[in-house]
Order: structure tokens, then C-alpha cells, then sequence
């Protein structure tokens, strides 16, 4: 069963806080421990970031999965920008088309349980899921 | 919000507790530089126990101002980093090697003395 938390448009620098606070506070809410609320926290950033700095506009949507025994909490970065040309190497590590340290996409798939990534010429969606720990 | 730079002696010392977006870590960044230059402060302990999140992002930019602040003679020391926000940026990929850290506060100011003894 899937149930819509909540949605945070990302349109301006402060969006992608307020995205990671809004993302912390849901994974409190559903039970995550405070190391896996800094890795969601930190992942919802990174997905923020690059929503800002390639399609300018986006939003994050943040879902309540019940299942047994866990309960996930899935967070779906969707643009409508130009999209990733190689899905495959922005998925390297130390790739980076904007100087920054590289960490991305591949950092947030670390962090989560399940990482799913679909680009195309009118814009990328990332979605992923973290579960609670038994 | 600016992040308060107190001075000690020849030490700056910064706590950060506010949440950090992209622009506040680039003011800090910006501040810090420009008070090392107007103290003549020789080390500087920057203090992240309050802080629950550091990404890529806001990480580039710590990690800048160590190299940054030791280019005009100063050393920066990190202290009091969460467990969570460690293992999270080991996990990230994000290494931070370059970067001094020590434990707390009192631990910090050790280390910059240290550090600069052996100049």
C-alpha cells in the first residue's frame, strides 16, 4: 500500500533545505533512526541539487510504503529538463559535469536500499527507498 | 544568516548551528577568509557538532576553505562531527582526507597548537 506524504517543488536554492527537512522530518515520523535520517536527508539534497543546477525546476514527492515488516519511505526527484544523455556514466563514481566533487548519483545509491533512474529528452525522474530495519 | 567568527587570542573559533543551504556556505566561506586576513588569526577551530546534514555540496566547500585559509597561513581544524553525517559521507564517497578533524572543541585547539609548533 503507497501513500502520498507529501510534495516539495524545487524552483530556487533554499528548496533543496527545505526538501531535506521535509524528507529528515518524514523519515523521523516513520520510525528511521538518526543515522539513516542523515543518509535520506543527505540523498534528498544531492537529488535537489541536481534538479536546481540542470533543469532549474522539479519536484520531490515522498511516499509511505507499507509492507512487512518494514515500512519505506520513497522519494521521487522528477524534472522536466534536458535529461541525462549517459545514464551510465553519471552512474561512475567521480563523474561530474559541474565541477563538484562527483559524489552524485552513485553516492545516493549508496545511501538508499533501491535506486532507480529514467531519463530521457523531456526530463529524469530518480526514485528510491529506504526501508526501516527490522 | 551569517555564522558568528569569534576571535581568541590568535585563534577564530566557529560553531555552525544553523542548517547550511549553498549560499550561507558560501558567505561563511567568503567571511572566514576575510577574517583571517583582518585578525591575523594563525588557526582556526570550525565547530560542526550541531550539524545533522553535510552533502557533496557544502562539503566541497569546507573542504575548500581548509586549502583556502592555508594559503594565507592559516590552519582549520573541524571538530565534534556527528557519527551519522561520518558515515554518510564515507558511504557518499566523499573522503575528505586533506581535512584535520579532531574529536571536540578542547581536542581541536590541541591539534592547531600542534600543527602550528611544527611550522
Amino acid at each position: 500500500m503507497n501513500e502520498t506524504l507529501s510534495s516539495v517543488p524545487i524552483r530556487k536554492e533554499w528548496d533543496i533545505v527545505g526538501a531535506r527537512q521535509t524528507g529528515r522530518n518524514w523519515a523521523k515520523d516513520l520510525g528511521f533512526g538518526s543515522v539513516d535520517q542523515a543518509r535520506i536527508a543527505t540523498a534528498i539534497s544531492e537529488l535537489a541539487r541536481n534538479i536546481y543546477l540542470y533543469a532549474k525546476v522539479g519536484e520531490i514527492n515522498f511516499e509511505r510504503l507499507d509492507s512487512v515488516p518494514s515500512i519505506g519511505l520513497k522519494i521521487t526527484a522528477r524534472d522536466q529538463g534536458p535529461g541525462i544523455k549517459e545514464v551510465s556514466k553519471v552512474m561512475k563514481d567521480g563523474y561530474s559535469t559541474s565541477g563538484g566533487l562527483g559524489a552524485g548519483l552513485p553516492g545516493v545509491k549508496r545511501l538508499m536500499d533501491e535506486f532507480d533512474i529514467e531519463s530521457t529528452d523531456a526530463g529524469t525522474v530518480v526514485t528510491v527507498i529506504k526501508w526501516t530495519r527490522i | 544568516m551569517r555564522i558568528p567568527i569569534l576571535k581568541l587570542h590568535d585563534y577564530l573559533l566557529v560553531s555552525i548551528q544553523v542548517e547550511l543551504d549553498d549560499q550561507s556556505a558560501m558567505e561563511f566561506q567568503e567571511d572566514l577568509l576575510k577574517k583571517i586576513h583582518n585578525s591575523g588569526a594563525t588557526g582556526v577551530v570550525i565547530d560542526l557538532t550541531s550539524v545533522e546534514v553535510i552533502d557533496s555540496f557544502i562539503a566541497k566547500v569546507l573542504g575548500d576553505v581548509v586549502s583556502m585559509a592555508d594559503l594565507m597561513g592559516a590552519k582549520v581544524v573541524f571538530t565534534g562531527v556527528q557519527p551519522a553525517v561520518s558515515m554518510t559521507l564515507i558511504e557518499l564517497g566523499i573522503y575528505l582526507k586533506e581535512v584535520p578533524t579532531a574529536l571536540d572543541l578542547e581536542q581541536g585547539l590541541i591539534k592547531l597548537r600542534q600543527e602550528l609548533e611544527e611550522k
